[in-house]
């Protein structure tokens, strides 16, 4: 047993920061240090200057043009960016469709998609979710019509994240009503701009126009777009599920939000005159969250060191997604509460509160979608009693 | 970065692992609690003393095994797997460690060696009634007596683990020049030991010096700061020991419930297929997991000198075990229904087991008060 990085690791992690310190614009820095959101033109900035470099898909095989890292350079990677408050990459096209489409697609689809994706020149969105599949997303009713050279597509996605910026949709469609419902659905790629095809955003609890409805109304897709086999896209989409467990630990942001917490707590003063960080209450509250941090750090590099030798994930990486989302969730709780009255301000203007409490608010309120997107944590735990603790199914 | 245990580890944790499922499962603990006498067994003692699980974390040149605090977590996690009696925490971990680190060369091989080969027991003899868990703020005295370099010790000490049983006591004392450690005999004129019975059904002891007499011989570790300094880091070796045997209590629990959950029928189906019961197995196999990762990082941090580091990883983990520890032991007991409160299934030893360990080397509040002085 060995809990160190090994001094080449370590040098990475210095490279990576000192790289990110020197490339990230001046305008972002100081959003990030705020810990402000981020609009779509400074992602997709931050994202071409990743690509410039060769860093923007850290775990996409070099010959689709990764960058080589090991395993647990991609989690030094990813940590020191998230520490650093970089814009936060769309996930969409670089960590959900790409792996898929390397591992499913055929060459002309890995040529048509993958390079445009790395370079940021096109952008992605996931239809999975519709107003009636939510967590019983089997249950989807999106549906394909095959009409011999192309489908026809009909239907409603919903909280379809950043459709409105969106180039492409990866959509899960209904092709068969035969058998089990899950044999019936097949995975589709479709361009934006089709006709017939309409994204609403809509506004979120942090107030940004994060989500999308989007419409299908005979929506033409040629062929070529069917990734994988017909009816046979819940293979994808598990697949899916079960990719970089260990980057949604969400380690980093939660560091920065206890960071940021005790920042605030070190200003704010309390009843008695002293700074809330000086009182043993407020001293107590932040170390819970960060003792229970570091057992959540510990199990992510348990789950690391097993892929680090190839092994398959243990049961403890199926609990990183829930521990992470809660732990984020407790953190801007924290956040908020030691702001006391500054807690009432929403997007104040300049001076209203310290410039580090600004974006609090919107974090706590954004936060709240951790412990529901990417499988929610109910739908987490049914799978942990079934596949970890085989409990029996109903 | 590594958590794999070495083929030598793994095969201790074989070894052992598989001596508690033959030779000690829960039902010799049963017997032992239910009998006269001290609780344990001298015959298994030297047993293990014998396949070297005593020496075994110990430097060669103490007559150990050359192994690291990495292999007593090993041992204890699996003791705590079928909550074998054995004094290891008490003896090989408190009194071990006290003398390892404390004394010199010639007490070591007086009082550790026969310890290591399980002819002796030991214990430390730290807490008292007014210091909490505080090893440094001790009322017991060692007022220096007549001759060269002699005290009597006089005060109470309580809850001493092991301390109905062991031959050799370690007792902390205050000095006019500050703390310090002696060994005093289990036989020593002055000292009475009173048996106490634990919640967890084993026993300890309070004990009573009345002026009992020692000589320089028996002092450890001078005086002040050097004793401190060992009370401490023993103290963080019995916390993280206390983790380890916790972590083997708690996925032993996890275990029974969860065969339990997917055995036991009402309403005309498992009671495992109901949701509300999997989410709270779900939630007691996430306090598992997260307590076999800070045990494992305190087991490593134990042996580390930067005291920020230590305290730290051996907090966080003994904090762990009070809370997400007990989560699992108290839910255990709920999903088991009212079999779960009879003294006739082993469930509710294992709870009170918990308890105990929680408890052992500073409760919950206290890590984590200690914790957040260094935040």
């Amino acid at each position: 047993m060995d809990l160190s990085f090994t001094p080449e690791d370590q040098t990475f992690r210095e490279q990576v920061r000192a790289w990110i310190a020197d490339a990230l614009p001046d305008d972002l820095a100081v959003k990030a240090r705020a810990c402000a959101h981020f609009t779509h033109e400074e992602i997709m900035r931050w994202h071409k200057i990743l690509a410039a470099k060769g860093w923007v898909a850290p775990s996409w095989p070099e010959k689709f043009g990764g960058p080589g890292f090991s395993v647990t350079q991609r989690f030094i990677f990813n940590e020191e960016l998230e520490l650093a408050g970089t814009p936060p990459l769309s996930p969409f096209g670089l960590v959900m469709v790409a792996p898929l489409i390397q591992r499913f697609g055929n060459e002309a689809q890995q040529a048509r998609f993958l390079p445009k994706i790395l370079s940021g020149e096109e952008c992605w969105c996931q239809g999975y979710s519709e107003p009636n599949a939510g967590s019983d997303l089997a249950s989807l009713r999106t549906t394909a019509q095959d009409m011999g050279d192309h489908f026809v597509v009909n239907g409603q996605k919903t909280w379809t994240t950043y459709a409105q910026h969106a180039d492409w949709i990866f959509c899960l469609v209904r092709t068969s009503s035969e058998g089990k419902k899950q044999a019936g659905i097949s995975f589709l790629l479709i361009d934006m701009r089709s006709e017939g095809l309409e994204a609403r955003p809509m506004l979120t609890l942090s107030h940004s126009p994060a989500f999308c409805d989007t419409f299908f109304d005979n929506v033409k897709v040629p062929k070529d777009n069917l990734l994988g086999p017909l009816n046979g896209g819940w293979t994808l989409a598990k697949a899916l599920l079960g990719h970089e467990r260990t980057l949604v630990a969400a380690v980093g942001v939660v560091r920065r939000w206890v960071r940021l917490a005790k920042s605030i707590a070190a200003v704010q003063v309390g009843a008695d005159d002293r700074p809330l960080l000086q009182d043993p209450y407020w001293r107590r509250r932040v170390a819970d969250i960060e003792m229970r941090l570091r057992a959540h750090e510990m199990t992510n590099y348990r789950a690391l060191a097993e892929q680090q030798k190839g092994r398959h994930p243990g049961p403890e990486t199926s609990i990183l997604k829930v521990v992470g989302s809660e732990l984020q969730q407790r953190a801007s709780e924290l956040c908020m509460e030691v702001m006391g009255h500054d807690a009432l301000a929403w997007l104040p203007e300049d001076g209203v509160v310290p410039d580090n409490e600004r974006w609090v608010a919107p974090n706590f309120c954004y936060d709240r979608a951790a412990t529901i997107y990417a499988g929610s944590n109910e739908i987490q735990r049914n799978i942990i009693a079934k596949h970890i603790l085989r409990l029996p199914s109903a | 970065m590594d958590f794999d245990l070495s083929e030598e580890q793994q095969l201790l944790a074989k070894t052992v692992g598989d001596y508690r499922k033959q030779r000690s499962p829960v039902s010799r603990f049963r017997e032992l609690r239910d009998a006269e006498g001290p609780g344990w067994s001298a015959q298994a003692w030297a047993e293990m003393g014998e396949l070297g699980w005593l020496a075994a974390p110990f430097p060669e040149a103490l007559g150990g095994l050359g192994g690291s605090f990495v292999e007593a977590a090993i041992i204890l996690e699996q003791l705590g797997q079928t909550l074998v009696p054995e004094p290891y925490l008490a003896s090989v971990v408190l009194g071990g460690y006290t003398l390892a680190l404390g004394a010199d060369e010639a007490q070591q091989q007086r009082y550790l060696a026969p310890m290591l080969e399980g002819e002796t027991s030991l214990a430390l003899a730290w807490a008292e009634a007014n210091n909490r868990f505080d090893p440094t703020r001790v009322e017991c005295e060692a007022r220096p007596a007549a001759g060269a370099g002699g005290f009597t010790l006089h005060g109470d000490k309580r809850f001493v683990l092991n301390g109905h049983a062991a031959d050799h006591l370690l007792v902390s004392a205050t000095t006019p020049d500050g703390l310090a450690l002696f060994v005093v005999g289990g036989d020593a004129p002055g000292l009475t030991r009173t048996t106490v019975g634990l919640i967890d059904g084993q026993r300890g002891a309070h004990l009573r010096l009345d002026g009992v007499a020692v000589t320089a011989a028996q002092r450890l570790a001078g005086t002040g700061a050097g004793a401190k300094a060992v009370l401490e880091r023993v103290l963080d070796y019995g916390a993280a020991g206390a983790v380890a045997e916790g972590l083997g209590v708690a996925s032993a629990m996890l275990d029974m419930t969860n065969e339990y959950l997917g055995t036991r029928e009402q309403f005309g189906r498992k009671i495992g297929s109901f949701q509300a019961l999997q989410h709270r197995a779900v939630d007691m196999f996430i306090e598992v997991e997260l307590l076999r990762s800070l045990s494992m990082e305190a087991m490593i941090r134990a042996n580390e000198a930067d005291e920020r580091e230590r305290v730290m990883a051996v907090s966080a983990a003994k904090h762990q075990l009070a809370t997400g520890g007990q989560l699992v032991s108290r839910q255990s007991v709920q999903l088991h229904g009212g079999v779960g409160v009879t003294d006739e299934h082993d469930i509710g030893l294992f709870f009170k087991r918990m308890q105990a360990l929680a408890t052992i080397c500073g409760d919950g509040a206290h890590h984590a008060t200690r914790y957040a002085k260094l935040i």
